[in-house]
Protein backbone atom coordinates (compact mmCIF):
# COMPACT_ATOMS: atom_id res chain seq x y z
CA UNK A 1 0.00 0.00 0.00
CA UNK A 2 1.97 3.31 -0.95
CA UNK A 3 2.74 5.38 1.30
CA UNK A 4 0.23 8.60 1.83
CA UNK A 5 1.47 12.08 1.47
CA UNK A 6 1.20 14.90 3.74
CA UNK A 7 1.65 18.26 2.27
CA UNK A 8 1.94 21.46 4.60
CA UNK A 9 1.47 25.09 4.11
CA UNK A 10 1.44 28.02 6.44
CA UNK A 11 -1.92 29.73 6.95
CA UNK A 12 -2.40 32.93 5.06
CA UNK A 13 -4.19 34.06 8.68
CA UNK A 14 -0.90 34.49 10.34
CA UNK A 15 2.01 36.98 11.02
CA UNK A 16 5.58 35.27 11.75
CA UNK A 17 9.11 36.87 12.87
CA UNK A 18 12.07 35.21 13.62
CA UNK A 19 14.10 37.15 16.46
CA UNK A 20 16.81 35.70 18.74
CA UNK A 21 17.18 31.95 16.87
CA UNK A 22 13.08 31.71 17.72
CA UNK A 23 10.04 32.34 15.11
CA UNK A 24 7.28 33.92 16.48
CA UNK A 25 3.99 33.28 14.55
CA UNK A 26 0.89 34.77 15.50
CA UNK A 27 -3.00 33.76 14.24
CA UNK A 28 -4.65 37.04 13.11
CA UNK A 29 -8.13 35.37 13.88
CA UNK A 30 -8.20 34.88 17.33
CA UNK A 31 -4.65 35.99 18.49
CA UNK A 32 -2.79 33.06 19.68
CA UNK A 33 0.63 33.51 19.60
CA UNK A 34 3.43 30.80 19.31
CA UNK A 35 7.17 30.75 19.71
CA UNK A 36 8.60 28.01 17.82
CA UNK A 37 11.92 26.28 18.70
CA UNK A 38 14.58 25.96 16.29
CA UNK A 39 13.28 22.39 14.51
CA UNK A 40 9.58 23.63 14.66
CA UNK A 41 10.80 26.92 12.61
CA UNK A 42 12.85 24.76 10.18
CA UNK A 43 9.28 22.56 9.11
CA UNK A 44 7.40 26.06 9.56
CA UNK A 45 9.55 27.60 7.08
CA UNK A 46 9.72 24.99 4.36
CA UNK A 47 6.08 24.46 4.69
CA UNK A 48 5.44 25.55 0.99
CA UNK A 49 2.88 23.29 0.57
CA UNK A 50 4.66 21.13 -2.44
CA UNK A 51 7.04 19.76 -0.87
CA UNK A 52 5.81 16.26 1.72
CA UNK A 53 6.32 16.56 4.91
CA UNK A 54 8.45 13.30 4.94
CA UNK A 55 10.94 15.00 2.49
CA UNK A 56 10.71 18.16 4.63
CA UNK A 57 12.07 15.68 7.39
CA UNK A 58 14.70 14.07 5.39
CA UNK A 59 16.10 16.30 3.84
CA UNK A 60 15.67 19.58 6.47
CA UNK A 61 15.30 18.60 9.39
CA UNK A 62 17.78 15.51 9.54
CA UNK A 63 20.30 16.90 7.73
CA UNK A 64 20.84 20.41 10.37
CA UNK A 65 19.71 18.22 13.16
CA UNK A 66 20.98 15.51 14.83
CA UNK A 67 17.74 13.39 15.51
CA UNK A 68 16.85 9.95 14.89
CA UNK A 69 14.70 10.18 11.34
CA UNK A 70 11.69 8.00 12.49
CA UNK A 71 11.50 10.19 16.00
CA UNK A 72 11.82 13.25 13.76
CA UNK A 73 8.91 12.13 11.72
CA UNK A 74 6.76 11.66 14.55
CA UNK A 75 7.22 14.51 16.39
CA UNK A 76 6.80 16.58 13.09
CA UNK A 77 3.71 15.00 12.56
CA UNK A 78 2.92 16.04 15.98
CA UNK A 79 3.98 19.45 15.32
CA UNK A 80 2.24 19.72 12.70
CA UNK A 81 -0.88 18.22 13.89
CA UNK A 82 -0.68 20.78 16.97
CA UNK A 83 -0.19 23.74 14.30
CA UNK A 84 -2.69 22.72 12.23
CA UNK A 85 -5.56 22.74 15.28
CA UNK A 86 -4.39 26.10 15.81
CA UNK A 87 -5.09 27.20 12.29
CA UNK A 88 -1.61 28.26 11.88
CA UNK A 89 -0.66 25.10 9.19
CA UNK A 90 -2.98 24.10 6.17
CA UNK A 91 -2.71 20.03 5.94
CA UNK A 92 -3.52 18.04 2.61
CA UNK A 93 -2.74 14.64 0.98
CA UNK A 94 -2.45 16.91 -2.22
CA UNK A 95 0.17 19.73 -2.89
CA UNK A 96 -1.73 23.12 -1.47
CA UNK A 97 -1.61 26.28 -3.87
CA UNK A 98 -0.30 28.94 -1.12
CA UNK A 99 -2.67 30.85 0.16
CA UNK A 100 -3.14 34.57 -1.36
CA UNK A 101 -3.17 37.24 2.11
CA UNK B 1 -34.89 75.03 6.07
CA UNK B 2 -31.16 76.14 8.47
CA UNK B 3 -28.81 73.60 9.45
CA UNK B 4 -27.58 72.81 13.08
CA UNK B 5 -23.70 74.18 12.76
CA UNK B 6 -21.47 71.48 14.10
CA UNK B 7 -19.34 72.44 16.84
CA UNK B 8 -15.23 71.28 16.60
CA UNK B 9 -13.21 70.39 19.55
CA UNK B 10 -10.02 69.16 18.84
CA UNK B 11 -8.46 66.65 20.99
CA UNK B 12 -4.33 65.86 21.02
CA UNK B 13 -3.06 62.78 22.29
CA UNK B 14 0.35 61.69 21.72
CA UNK B 15 1.05 64.71 19.51
CA UNK B 16 -2.40 63.58 16.97
CA UNK B 17 -4.32 66.00 17.08
CA UNK B 18 -7.79 64.87 16.06
CA UNK B 19 -11.07 67.18 15.41
CA UNK B 20 -13.96 66.10 16.61
CA UNK B 21 -17.64 67.49 15.51
CA UNK B 22 -21.40 67.43 16.88
CA UNK B 23 -24.53 69.41 16.02
CA UNK B 24 -25.02 68.59 20.01
CA UNK B 25 -25.14 71.49 21.96
CA UNK B 26 -24.48 69.65 25.50
CA UNK B 27 -21.27 67.46 23.59
CA UNK B 28 -18.79 69.64 23.71
CA UNK B 29 -18.57 70.24 27.32
CA UNK B 30 -18.54 66.71 27.64
CA UNK B 31 -15.32 66.67 25.66
CA UNK B 32 -13.85 69.77 27.31
CA UNK B 33 -14.54 68.54 30.57
CA UNK B 34 -13.47 64.51 29.60
CA UNK B 35 -10.33 65.94 27.60
CA UNK B 36 -8.81 68.59 30.21
CA UNK B 37 -5.18 69.00 29.41
CA UNK B 38 -5.47 67.52 25.58
CA UNK B 39 -7.53 69.76 23.96
CA UNK B 40 -5.22 72.11 21.34
CA UNK B 41 -5.79 74.26 18.99
CA UNK B 42 -3.34 72.40 16.30
CA UNK B 43 -4.41 72.01 12.63
CA UNK B 44 -5.94 68.32 13.01
CA UNK B 45 -4.71 65.71 11.16
CA UNK B 46 -8.32 63.34 11.30
CA UNK B 47 -11.49 64.48 11.46
CA UNK B 48 -14.61 62.32 13.20
CA UNK B 49 -18.28 63.83 12.93
CA UNK B 50 -20.13 62.81 16.19
CA UNK B 51 -24.27 61.95 15.89
CA UNK B 52 -25.07 61.02 19.54
CA UNK B 53 -28.23 58.61 19.67
CA UNK B 54 -29.43 59.79 23.47
CA UNK B 55 -27.80 58.91 26.56
CA UNK B 56 -26.85 55.07 27.45
CA UNK B 57 -24.22 53.25 29.28
CA UNK B 58 -20.99 51.94 27.88
CA UNK B 59 -21.81 47.81 26.14
CA UNK B 60 -19.57 45.37 28.01
CA UNK B 61 -19.61 43.49 24.62
CA UNK B 62 -16.51 42.85 22.22
CA UNK B 63 -15.74 45.36 20.11
CA UNK B 64 -15.55 44.38 16.35
CA UNK B 65 -12.93 46.48 14.01
CA UNK B 66 -12.85 45.18 10.38
CA UNK B 67 -11.59 46.75 7.19
CA UNK B 68 -14.66 47.12 4.31
CA UNK B 69 -13.28 48.16 1.55
CA UNK B 70 -11.35 51.34 2.01
CA UNK B 71 -12.79 52.22 5.40
CA UNK B 72 -12.54 50.39 8.79
CA UNK B 73 -15.83 49.57 10.63
CA UNK B 74 -15.57 49.69 14.16
CA UNK B 75 -18.88 48.14 16.26
CA UNK B 76 -20.04 47.63 19.70
CA UNK B 77 -23.21 47.59 21.27
CA UNK B 78 -23.04 51.91 22.66
CA UNK B 79 -21.23 52.55 18.91
CA UNK B 80 -20.67 52.47 15.32
CA UNK B 81 -18.01 54.03 13.78
CA UNK B 82 -16.47 54.53 9.91
CA UNK B 83 -13.20 55.45 9.44
CA UNK B 84 -11.29 55.81 6.43
CA UNK B 85 -7.17 56.23 6.69
CA UNK B 86 -6.97 57.37 2.99
CA UNK B 87 -8.80 60.60 3.98
CA UNK B 88 -8.53 60.58 7.27
CA UNK B 89 -11.92 61.32 8.15
CA UNK B 90 -14.66 59.28 9.96
CA UNK B 91 -18.09 59.18 11.32
CA UNK B 92 -19.51 57.84 14.71
CA UNK B 93 -22.76 57.09 15.50
CA UNK B 94 -23.06 56.53 19.48
CA UNK B 95 -24.71 57.57 22.63
CA UNK B 96 -23.50 60.76 24.71
CA UNK B 97 -21.67 58.96 27.04
CA UNK B 98 -17.64 59.46 27.93
CA UNK B 99 -16.83 55.99 28.08
CA UNK B 100 -17.57 55.09 24.50
CA UNK B 101 -16.15 57.96 23.35
CA UNK B 102 -12.72 56.72 24.81
CA UNK B 103 -13.27 53.54 23.57
CA UNK B 104 -13.93 55.08 20.36
CA UNK B 105 -10.91 56.66 20.20
CA UNK B 106 -8.81 54.39 21.95
CA UNK B 107 -9.72 52.27 18.85
CA UNK B 108 -8.75 54.92 16.08
CA UNK B 109 -5.47 56.02 17.89
CA UNK B 110 -4.54 52.31 17.74
CA UNK B 111 -5.08 52.46 14.18
CA UNK B 112 -3.33 55.01 13.37
CA UNK B 113 -0.35 54.02 15.46
CA UNK B 114 -0.16 50.71 13.86
CA UNK B 115 0.87 52.58 10.46
CA UNK B 116 3.29 54.59 12.42
CA UNK B 117 5.49 52.11 14.35
CA UNK B 118 3.87 52.77 17.79
CA UNK B 119 0.99 51.16 19.83
CA UNK B 120 -0.83 51.53 23.01
CA UNK B 121 -0.37 49.21 25.75
CA UNK B 122 -1.81 47.89 28.90
CA UNK B 123 0.49 49.70 30.96
CA UNK B 124 0.78 52.51 33.45
CA UNK B 125 3.55 54.63 32.69
CA UNK B 126 5.21 57.85 34.36
CA UNK B 127 8.22 60.46 34.01
CA UNK B 128 11.37 60.31 36.10
CA UNK B 129 14.15 61.62 36.56
CA UNK B 130 13.41 62.87 32.17
CA UNK B 131 12.77 59.58 31.55
CA UNK B 132 9.61 57.61 31.18
CA UNK B 133 9.12 53.88 32.91
CA UNK B 134 6.14 51.95 31.65
CA UNK B 135 4.68 49.52 34.42
CA UNK B 136 3.05 46.19 32.56
CA UNK B 137 0.54 43.41 33.55
CA UNK B 138 -2.33 41.47 34.28
CA UNK B 139 -5.02 43.07 35.70
CA UNK B 140 -4.18 43.49 39.55
CA UNK B 141 -0.75 42.76 38.87
CA UNK B 142 0.10 46.57 40.64
CA UNK B 143 -0.16 49.31 37.72
CA UNK B 144 -2.11 51.33 39.74
CA UNK B 145 -0.25 50.44 42.99
CA UNK B 146 2.71 51.67 41.03
CA UNK B 147 1.99 54.98 39.83
CA UNK B 148 -0.14 55.44 44.06
CA UNK B 149 3.67 54.76 45.39
CA UNK B 150 5.38 57.03 43.12
CA UNK B 151 7.73 59.96 44.88
CA UNK B 152 6.32 63.13 44.31
CA UNK B 153 8.56 64.09 41.69
CA UNK B 154 7.79 61.90 39.18
CA UNK B 155 5.10 62.73 36.84
CA UNK B 156 2.51 60.91 36.15
CA UNK B 157 1.36 59.60 32.06
CA UNK B 158 -1.16 57.08 32.61
CA UNK B 159 -2.06 54.01 34.99
CA UNK B 160 -4.06 52.26 32.63
CA UNK B 161 -3.14 53.10 28.59
CA UNK B 162 0.52 53.94 27.67
CA UNK B 163 0.75 55.38 24.44
CA UNK B 164 3.96 54.78 22.58
CA UNK B 165 5.51 55.86 19.58
CA UNK B 166 9.14 55.35 17.86
CA UNK B 167 11.81 58.30 18.09
CA UNK B 168 15.38 58.36 16.51
CA UNK B 169 16.86 56.37 19.27
CA UNK B 170 13.97 53.88 20.86
CA UNK B 171 10.69 54.95 22.00
CA UNK B 172 8.69 57.68 23.85
CA UNK B 173 5.52 57.40 26.16
CA UNK B 174 3.03 60.24 26.08
CA UNK B 175 0.54 61.00 28.80
CA UNK B 176 -2.76 59.84 27.81
CA UNK B 177 -6.59 61.32 29.65
CA UNK B 178 -7.06 57.32 29.35
CA UNK B 179 -7.42 56.92 33.68
CA UNK B 180 -7.83 53.14 35.33
CA UNK B 181 -8.57 52.83 38.95
CA UNK B 182 -6.54 56.09 39.91
CA UNK B 183 -9.64 58.11 38.02
CA UNK B 184 -6.94 61.00 37.29
CA UNK B 185 -6.34 62.03 33.85
CA UNK B 186 -2.21 61.90 32.62
CA UNK B 187 -0.17 64.80 32.20
CA UNK B 188 0.13 66.08 28.88
CA UNK B 189 3.30 65.47 28.60
CA UNK B 190 6.01 63.06 26.82
CA UNK B 191 9.61 61.70 27.74
CA UNK B 192 11.83 58.82 26.07
CA UNK B 193 11.42 55.61 27.46
CA UNK B 194 14.21 54.02 29.70
CA UNK B 195 12.82 50.44 30.21
CA UNK B 196 9.07 48.30 30.00
CA UNK B 197 8.42 46.45 33.60
CA UNK B 198 6.10 43.44 33.62
CA UNK B 199 4.92 43.75 37.21
CA UNK B 200 4.19 40.31 39.77
CA UNK B 201 3.74 40.95 43.41
CA UNK B 202 6.29 39.14 45.78
CA UNK B 203 7.86 39.29 49.25
CA UNK B 204 10.57 41.67 48.05
CA UNK B 205 11.61 43.74 45.07
CA UNK B 206 13.77 42.54 42.38
CA UNK B 207 14.80 42.80 38.52
CA UNK B 208 14.75 39.79 36.53
CA UNK B 209 15.54 39.49 32.77
CA UNK B 210 13.54 37.93 30.59
CA UNK B 211 14.40 36.59 27.10
CA UNK B 212 13.07 38.26 23.96
CA UNK B 213 10.89 35.50 23.01
CA UNK B 214 9.25 35.46 26.33
CA UNK B 215 9.62 39.95 25.91
CA UNK B 216 7.65 39.48 22.97
CA UNK B 217 5.13 37.83 23.76
CA UNK B 218 4.01 39.07 27.22
CA UNK B 219 4.25 42.47 25.03
CA UNK B 220 1.83 41.15 21.95
CA UNK B 221 -0.83 39.51 25.43
CA UNK B 222 -1.00 43.76 26.54
CA UNK B 223 -0.95 46.02 23.29
CA UNK B 224 -4.39 47.20 22.54
CA UNK B 225 -5.37 45.95 18.91
CA UNK B 226 -8.86 44.79 17.73
CA UNK B 227 -9.35 44.11 14.43
CA UNK B 228 -8.82 40.44 12.75
CA UNK B 229 -6.83 42.08 9.85
CA UNK B 230 -3.34 40.18 9.13
CA UNK B 231 -1.43 42.94 7.65
CA UNK B 232 -2.26 45.01 11.16
CA UNK B 233 -1.50 41.97 13.46
CA UNK B 234 1.71 41.60 10.92
CA UNK B 235 3.00 45.34 12.03
CA UNK B 236 2.45 44.70 15.50
CA UNK B 237 4.30 41.83 15.62
CA UNK B 238 7.27 43.67 13.82
CA UNK B 239 6.40 46.65 15.89
CA UNK B 240 6.88 44.66 19.27
CA UNK B 241 10.12 43.04 17.89
CA UNK B 242 11.60 46.35 17.10
CA UNK B 243 10.57 47.74 21.06
CA UNK B 244 12.19 44.30 22.50
CA UNK B 245 15.49 45.56 20.40
CA UNK B 246 15.14 48.96 21.75
CA UNK B 247 13.63 49.13 24.82
CA UNK B 248 14.82 47.22 28.09
CA UNK B 249 12.19 44.92 28.91
CA UNK B 250 12.42 43.37 32.34
CA UNK B 251 10.11 41.20 34.97
CA UNK B 252 9.36 43.50 38.10
CA UNK B 253 8.40 41.36 41.35
CA UNK B 254 7.80 43.92 43.89
CA UNK B 255 6.30 44.42 47.40
CA UNK B 256 4.09 47.03 47.45
CA UNK B 257 5.92 49.45 49.25
CA UNK B 258 7.29 52.99 48.29
CA UNK B 259 10.94 51.50 48.55
CA UNK B 260 10.18 49.34 44.95
CA UNK B 261 10.75 52.83 43.29
CA UNK B 262 14.44 52.74 44.51
CA UNK B 263 14.88 49.74 42.49
CA UNK B 264 12.89 51.35 39.06
CA UNK B 265 15.34 54.55 39.09
CA UNK B 266 18.57 52.55 39.79
CA UNK B 267 17.82 50.29 36.68
CA UNK B 268 16.82 53.20 35.03
CA UNK B 269 20.03 55.36 36.26
CA UNK B 270 22.08 52.73 35.37
CA UNK B 271 21.10 51.64 32.06
CA UNK B 272 20.75 55.86 31.24
CA UNK B 273 24.78 55.70 32.04
CA UNK B 274 24.73 53.06 29.72
CA UNK B 275 22.88 54.56 26.84
CA UNK B 276 25.29 53.55 23.90
CA UNK B 277 25.19 49.46 24.79
CA UNK B 278 22.37 47.84 22.94
CA UNK B 279 19.90 46.38 25.58
CA UNK B 280 20.74 43.09 26.79
CA UNK B 281 18.51 40.75 27.16
CA UNK B 282 19.09 36.82 28.16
Amino acid sequence: MPETCIYIARSSAIAARALAGEMMVMNSADSTFFTLNEVATTIFQAADGRTPLREIVRDRVCEQFDIDPEQAQADAEQFVAELSGHGILLVSNQPLAPETP
Amino acid sequence: MISTPRQVTCVEIGRIPIALSTCDKGFPDLLRERYDGFLSSSPPEFELEFDLTGTGPASDDDVRVRREGHEWLIERGDFHARWDPRTGRGSVRQNANPYSLDSVLRILHSLILAERGGFLLHAASAISDGRACLFSGVSGAGKTTMTRLAPPDVTLLTDEISYLRPNAEGYSAFGTPFAGELARAGENCTAPVSALFFLEKGPENCVHELSSAEAVRRLMRNILFFAEDRGLVEKLLATACEFVARVPIRRLTFYPDARVWDEVRNFARDFADNLQEVPEHA
